[in-house]
């Protein structure tokens, strides 16, 4: 009996070497032609030669899975097929890799290596928590561009970030649920805290259209601590309605505040994607993105040699961030003003975080006749605009 | 006052998925089987009862469909451990990573083949599965916001734990389950068909988990699907066992206590309790650990697991 067990220990260790060396005899071809490509290339990262579109490969990173509903990666795929029919791409030209936890940098290098060896020359990582791994990557492969969502950081030669003004929507939403409320008090789902600027800032540009249309509404806030959980979601709104607030807005990534919204018979404001389909007796607009403007970009900026790795920070007149057009469910008189403010953005004219904006708990941010910088909206909103009550 | 109300009603909500997971669990446990698959039985549940509410159209086919769901996961379970005598731990642990790769894939193929990427149950399912409106009782001031608004899920969970609350201490078949779950080989010496009775109770109380797994599909979920709607309820029953100190009647109260300990964190205001959300989050668990301190201090053998839970019965070694 230990003879035989010994045997079995012995041949699985050996075999488990095998494995290891079989790993790595795959992975030195790979890093052959990459650096074979450099050599060809010697131009590398600053001014990129042109690309024919048939060589375009994209690897997607996405953190679920798009066929899962209305939410996050739902609509960054919807993004990546927009741009694919944009540029006429093949689908052997998008490899998507589905469900990388972004909290795993294991399992992320894993992902982008695969697409790397299965020739992808533009990985869109569409996560915060894939950054750092990103950005090793992007020094291991000089000759892949690596173009990360959500986050802040570049390193000007093959690896930038892109994100969206979506505040400049939510203050949009603001004013259409400002409009609507009767009780005066609106809710709000946040899947962050304070901490996190970008749920923050979305918020509080949410509190400053409903402040523009009416002064009396608060907005009450309530924190899930998770990007995606239905039932933390579901109970939040519950306990906003409980309080009296009779139009549900949200940054989380289901649409169960609004179908709580819905079957307690109030109003809500979607986000990500139109969730008028998921609660089309509630949603007065939703708050949505639209990647593919970016994607598309992207691809065609690497075939026509123009891709440079600056950060990539749209807005409402890039498209990329929008709402969806008002239901019926909205007040009258809410499209004249939604479309003062949106003419207003676009110009330039507003930018939202104008001027000296007072907090909720008695102190001021900026100062008069300045805006916010960029930098402050990305990773410094970590107050609350006056309106806002967190409960 | 209203807000009060609304908090005790959506406690009572917040409870009945869990009710299910627990009462489930507990069977399996009588039987001497730790069955960890609880999760896993709720997703399969979630999903199977989701579908059969989406492409029937009928709610009670949703209910049904959702028992044999979690009562097939479960029927894996008891094929590997009672006949095959596999880790119980294990099977389990595969079964919940099974259960919700499972609801999740066929979601998501049913997803792709949707006209605009959304699964939504039909409107007369939700009715009838959604709050009730008794004439003349649902409008009563207090007692019919706390009583008898509440969907048809919460009054199935409340029988549910007390037939098996039944079931297990007053009927002679329970005897038999709490002596296998105790001591199987004196149970078997007396005469009691050990494996057969096994497979009922582990069978039953997957399905009790699967209707859960429903609970969180349609009703929390509003009748739109969403992978991973179960999201670890079923661990938080496993727990809820231990709180419950295996009772079904106890497992009542327990789940709603730990129903207003996930919510309580969104009802007491910010202004006069300022504890982080992360402090709410921990108190069932603090609260688990310290009844099984008490427990074991009390050395009560009713109030504690069966001896022979998660230990496999191999006849011959008798």
């Amino acid at each position: 009996m230990k003879r035989v067990l010994a045997i079995a220990i012995a041949s699985m260790l050996l075999l488990s070497a095998f494995g290891c060396s079989g790993q790595q005899v795959s992975q030195t071809p790979t890093d052959s032609p990459a650096q074979s490509q450099t050599d060809a290339q010697s131009q590398s990262a600053i001014g990129r030669s042109p690309m024919p579109k048939e060589n375009i490969k994209v690897g997607v990173i996405h953190i679920g899975d798009p066929s899962a509903g209305s939410g996050y990666t739902y609509t960054h795929d919807v993004g990546i097929q927009e741009m694919q029919s944009n540029l006429g791409l093949s689908d052997s030209q998008i490899i998507r890799k589905n469900n990388v936890d972004d909290g795993d940098p294991t399992m992320t290098e894993t992902a982008i290596r695969e697409c790397i060896e299965e020739g992808a020359n533009i990985i869109v990582a569409t996560s915060w928590g894939y950054m750092d791994t990103c950005e090793a990557l992007a020094s291991e492969f000089p000759n892949v561009i690596f173009s990360h969502g959500t986050g802040y950081k570049s390193n000007g030669e093959n690896f930038n970030n892109y994100f969206g003004r979506i505040y400049q929507a939510r203050y949009l939403s603001g004013i259409a649920a400002g409009l609507k409320t009767k009780s005066n008090k609106i809710g709000y789902v946040a899947a962050m805290g304070k901490e996190n600027s970008e749920v923050t800032g979305g918020l509080n540009a949410f509190a400053m259209g409903i402040a523009s249309v009416n002064p009396d509404a608060k907005v009450y806030v309530k924190v899930t601590n998770s990007w995606f959980d239905p039932n933390e979601e579901t109970n939040s709104a519950k306990a906003l309605i409980a309080l009296g607030c009779d139009v549900i807005g949200q940054h989380c990534d289901t649409p169960n505040p609004q179908l709580e919204a819905e079957s307690s018979g109030v109003w809500g404001v979607g986000y990500n994607s139109d969730m008028t389909k998921d609660a089309p007796n509630a949603v007065i607009t939703s708050v949505i993105w639209n990647w593919g403007v970016y994607y598309t970009q992207l691809a065609q900026s690497v075939i026509d040699g123009t891709w440079t790795a600056a950060n990539y920070f749209g807005g409402m007149d890039d498209g990329l961030v929008d709402i969806t057009p008002l239901s019926s469910l909205a007040e009258p008189g809410t499209s004249e003003k939604v479309e003062e403010a949106r003419a207003r953005i676009k110009d330039g004219s507003f930018n939202v975080f104008d001027g000296l904006i007072k907090t909720n708990d008695g102190q001021t941010v900026g100062a008069e006749g300045e805006t916010l910088d960029d930098a402050a909206i990305t990773g410094g909103i970590n107050w609350y605009y006056e309106n806002v009550v967190v409960e | 006052m209203d807000y009060f109300l609304s908090f005790i009603a959506a406690v009572i909500l917040a409870g009945t998925p869990i009710l299910f997971g627990t009462v489930g669990e507990i069977i399996n446990e009588k039987a001497g089987n730790l069955n960890l698959g609880v999760e896993g039985m709720m997703a399969l549940g979630a999903c199977a009862g989701f579908m059969a509410g989406y492409l029937l159209g009928n709610p009670a086919l949703a209910i049904a469909a959702s028992f044999l769901a979690g009562a097939a996961g479960a029927l894996i379970y008891a094929v590997l451990t009672v006949t095959f005598m596999a880790n119980q731990t294990v099977v389990g642990l595969t079964l919940t990573i099974f259960g919700v790769g499972f609801s999740n894939f066929t979601g998501e193929y049913m997803l792709t083949h949707s006209a605009n990427n959304t699964l939504k149950i039909p409107e007369n399912v939700m009715r009838a599965l959604g709050g009730l409106n008794i004439q003349g009782l649902s409008a009563l001031p207090i007692a019919g916001k706390i009583l008898f608004s509440y969907n048809i899920f919460v009054y199935l969970g409340i029988a549910v734990a007390i037939i098996a609350g039944y079931y297990l201490k007053r009927t002679k078949i329970g005897l038999s389950v709490r002596a296998i779950g105790e001591n199987p080989a004196a149970a078997d010496a007396a005469g009691i068909k050990v494996a057969p009775l096994k497979y009922l109770n582990i069978v039953v109380g997957g399905g009790i988990c699967g209707i859960g797994g429903a609970y969180a599909s349609i009703i929390t979920c509003g009748g739109v699907w969403m992978s991973n709607s179960v999201n670890g309820l079923g661990w938080i029953a496993v727990a809820l066992v231990i709180f419950a100190s295996w009772n079904p009647i106890k497992a009542i109260l327990g789940s709603y206590v730990f129903g207003a300990f996930s919510i309580l964190k969104y009802y007491v205001p910010k202004s006069y309790i300022p504890a982080p959300n992360a402090f709410y989050d921990m108190l069932p668990f603090l609260v688990t650990a310290l009844i099984l301190v008490i427990a074991s201090i009390r050395d009560s053998k009713e109030n504690s697991q069966p001896a022979g839970c998660g230990i496999n019965y191999f006849r011959e070694e008798r």
